[in-house]
C-alpha cells in the first residue's frame, strides 16, 4: 500500500488550473507527457515542493511530503529528492566538483563514497571535475546536473525536460546515460518532456496531461497508443513493444525476438541471447489484411482484432488492434479502410513492414 | 603642502565614510535583499523612500534631519532618552546622515546584483537541501560579489564627496564634524586658494583611483545606480 507514489494537487492560477490525482509506480521512469501548458512542469515543481499548491497531498513510497489537511508542507530543501532543472541550472562560483559536493556536505557526507564515484563513472564526468561550468558544453553540464542530483541517494529523481535545450547531436550524446540509469536506477523517476521520442525510449509509465488534467495513465504500451487517437493525422505515430532476443539468423542479417503473444523478424541486433529491447513500429509501417496472403514479401504478418478505429479530415483513418496483449496502431486511408468494411471486433492479419530498436 | 588641520579633515572624512559603508552593507544588504524577493504590494513606497536621497537637494535631506535629531524633535527625544544625548553637531549625528544619504547608492547595486541572479540558483540550492538562510550565504553572496564591490565604493566614495548634508547635521566643529569638503569650501572663503588646491587635488586623484579600480576590476560594467 505505501510502496507508490500517491500525488493529489489542485491549483489556481486563474488562466491557469491544475487538477490531478495520481498513483504512480514507486519504481522505473515515469514520464508526464503533455504539450507546453499543460501543467506537466507545474505538476514536477509541485512535487519537488518548489510550487506550493493550496491543496495537495503527496506521499514518496510511504513518506508524507504534504499534506494540505494537516497544514503539513515539507520545503524543499527538507525532501530527499534530486531535481534535473531544463537548463542545467548549475552554480556559475563553483567547479563542476563543488557543485557535485554542495548537495553532499548538506547531509553530512563527502565526495569519498562509493556511490559518488559510482556516478561519476556512469555519467563519464570524471574529467571536468576541476572544470567551470562555463566551461562546459551544454550536454556536459546537463550530466553534471544529472550527477549531482544523483550523488545525493535521494528518494525520488525529478527531471524537468532534461533534453529539450539540446540539439540533436547532444540529445543522442544523453541519451544513452538515461538509458543505462533506467537500468541501474532502483527508485523512482519522474521525467517530464514533450518529445514522442524520448516517451519511447524511456517511458515504463505514462501520463498523459493536458489543460492540467490528467488525459490518461497507465503502462506505457497502452496509453501510447491512447495518445495518438485524437489526433490521428500525426505522421509520428508509434507503437513500443518489450521485447527479448530468441534467435539470430546471420544468413539474412535478422534477429527473431519474441513478445507477449508471438514473435517478429527484425533486422540484426548485435544482442546476446535472451537481452530484452525496446522496438517500436511506425504506424505508418503497418497494413491490414483480411486473410494470410501466401504471396507477400512481408515478413512479419500476425493475427490481430481491431479495438479502435478514427478517420481524419486527410482520408486518412488510424485503427487501433491488439496483437496478442500488445497494443498496435496501423495508419492506413480511409478509402482501403473502407473496401475492407473494417470495423471494431474484426479479426484481421497485420503486414508490419518496419521496426527500429530503440534501445 | 596639506595643513595639520587638512590632515586632521582627511583622517576624519575617512573614519565617517569607512563607518558609514560598513553601517549601510549591513543594513542595505538584507534591505535590497527584502526588495527584490518580497511580493509586498506597496514595495514601490519603500523603492521610493531608498532613493529619495539620489533627487533631493543636500540641503533638504540634512534640514529634516537636523529637525528630527534636534531635542524636540521624534529622534532626538529617542536618543535623549537612552542617553546619547542629541545627535546634530556630533560626530555620531554625522555618520547617521551619511548613512541615510548614501543609502541609494548602497541599496540600488545590491538590488540589481540580486534581480541579476534570479530565481533558478536559488531553487537548485533548495533541491540540494540548503536551507534558504544557506543559500543566501553560499550561493547568492558569491554570486553577487560584483553587486558588492560596486556598493560598496559607491557608498564609500559618495559619502566622502558629501557637503550638504554635513553643514547642516554635523556643522563645521575641527576634528569633529569638519571633512574635507567643508574644509575645502572654508580655503575658499578665506581665500586660501593653494590649500583648497591642495586637498581638492587629493580627493580628485583618490576618486578617480577609486573608480579606475572598480571599473577595471569588473569585467563588464559595474551596476549604475540608477537603472
Amino acid at each position: 500500500m505505501t510502496e507508490k507514489i500517491i500525488a493529489q494537487f489542485k491549483l489556481d492560477y486563474g488562466t491557469f488550473k491544475l487538477d490531478v490525482d495520481l498513483q504512480l509506480p514507486s519504481s522505473g521512469i515515469t514520464v508526464l507527457f503533455g504539450h507546453s501548458g499543460s501543467g506537466k512542469t507545474t505538476l514536477l515543481r509541485c512535487i519537488a515542493g518548489l510550487q506550493h499548491a493550496q491543496h495537495g497531498f503527496l506521499s514518496i513510497n510511504g513518506k508524507l511530503w504534504q499534506d494540505s489537511n494537516q497544514q503539513l508542507f515539507l520545503p524543499t530543501h527538507k525532501r530527499s529528492l534530486g531535481y534535473v532543472f531544463q537548463d542545467a541550472n548549475l552554480f556559475a562560483h563553483l567547479t563542476v566538483r563543488g557543485n557535485l559536493c554542495y548537495g553532499l556536505k548538506r547531509i553530512g557526507q563527502t565526495a569519498t563514497t562509493k556511490k559518488f564515484n559510482q556516478v561519476i563513472e556512469l555519467l563519464g564526468i570524471e574529467h571536468l571535475l576541476e572544470r567551470m561550468p562555463e566551461c562546459l558544453s551544454g550536454g556536459e553540464r546537463q550530466r553534471v546536473a544529472i550527477a549531482r542530483a544523483l550523488v545525493l541517494n535521494p528518494d525520488i529523481l525529478l527531471m524537468d525536460e532534461p533534453l529539450a535545450s539540446l540539439d540533436f547531436k547532444r540529445k543522442q550524446e544523453i541519451l544513452p546515460f538515461l538509458t543505462r540509469l533506467h537500468n541501474e536506477l532502483n527508485i523512482p523517476l519522474l521525467y517530464v518532456t514533450h518529445s514522442q521520442q524520448e516517451v519511447a525510449q524511456l517511458a515504463d509509465y505514462l501520463v498523459l496531461l493536458a489543460d492540467g488534467k490528467v488525459q490518461a495513465a497507465g503502462l506505457l504500451a497502452d496509453t501510447l497508443s491512447r495518445l495518438y487517437l485524437p489526433h490521428a493525422q500525426d505522421r509520428q505515430a508509434a507503437s513500443v513493444w518489450h521485447v527479448t532476443v530468441m534467435e539470430h539468423e546471420p544468413a539474412y542479417h535478422l534477429t527473431r525476438v519474441a513478445f507477449a503473444g508471438g514473435d517478429l523478424s527484425v533486422p540484426v541486433i548485435d544482442a546476446p541471447l535472451g537481452t530484452a529491447l525496446r522496438i517500436q513500429i511506425y504506424a505508418r509501417d503497418v497494413s491490414i489484411t483480411l486473410e494470410v496472403a501466401k504471396t507477400t514479401s512481408i515478413l512479419n504478418v500476425l493475427p490481430a482484432t481491431i479495438t479502435d478505429i478514427v478517420d481524419d479530415e486527410t482520408g486518412q483513418s488510424l485503427i487501433r488492434l491488439r496483437v496478442g496483449n500488445q497494443p498496435l496502431l496501423a495508419h492506413i486511408t480511409r478509402k482501403s479502410a473502407q473496401k475492407l468494411a473494417l470495423q471494431t471486433g474484426m479479426m484481421v492479419y497485420v503486414q508490419i513492414k518496419g521496426t527500429s530498436i530503440l534501445n | 603642502m596639506l595643513s595639520a588641520a587638512d590632515i586632521d579633515t582627511l583622517w576624519l572624512t575617512f573614519k565617517v565614510a569607512s563607518l558609514a559603508t560598513i553601517i549601510l552593507l549591513l543594513l542595505g544588504t538584507p534591505l535590497a535583499w527584502w526588495l527584490v524577493r518580497s511580493p509586498f504590494r506597496w514595495k514601490s513606497i519603500c523603492n521610493a523612500l531608498v532613493a529619495l536621497p539620489i533627487v533631493l537637494p543636500p540641503s533638504v535631506l540634512g534640514f529634516y534631519l537636523l529637525i528630527l535629531m534636534s531635542p524636540t524633535g521624534v529622534v532626538g527625544r529617542l536618543t535623549t532618552a537612552v542617553g546619547l544625548g542629541t545627535l546634530p553637531f556630533t560626530f555620531t549625528g554625522l555618520v547617521v546622515a551619511s548613512v541615510l544619504y548614501s543609502m541609494p547608492f548602497v541599496v540600488q547595486p545590491l538590488q540589481t546584483a540580486f534581480t541579476a541572479i534570479g530565481n533558478t540558483p536559488l531553487e537548485a540550492a533548495a533541491t540540494l537541501r540548503a536551507s534558504p538562510l544557506n543559500t543566501f550565504f553560499t550561493v547568492v553572496l558569491p554570486l553577487s560579489r560584483s553587486g558588492f564591490l560596486t556598493a560598496a565604493i559607491l557608498g564609500f566614495t559618495h559619502t566622502v564627496g558629501e557637503f550638504g548634508v554635513v553643514l547642516m547635521v554635523g556643522g563645521n566643529i575641527p576634528n569633529r564634524t569638519r571633512v574635507v569638503s567643508v574644509q575645502i569650501y572654508n580655503h575658499v572663503e578665506a581665500m586660501e586658494y593653494s590649500q583648497a588646491h591642495g586637498l581638492a587635488g587629493v580627493l580628485l586623484g583618490f576618486s578617480f583611483l577609486v573608480l579606475l579600480l572598480l571599473y577595471s576590476t569588473l569585467k563588464t560594467n559595474p551596476v549604475s545606480p540608477l537603472k
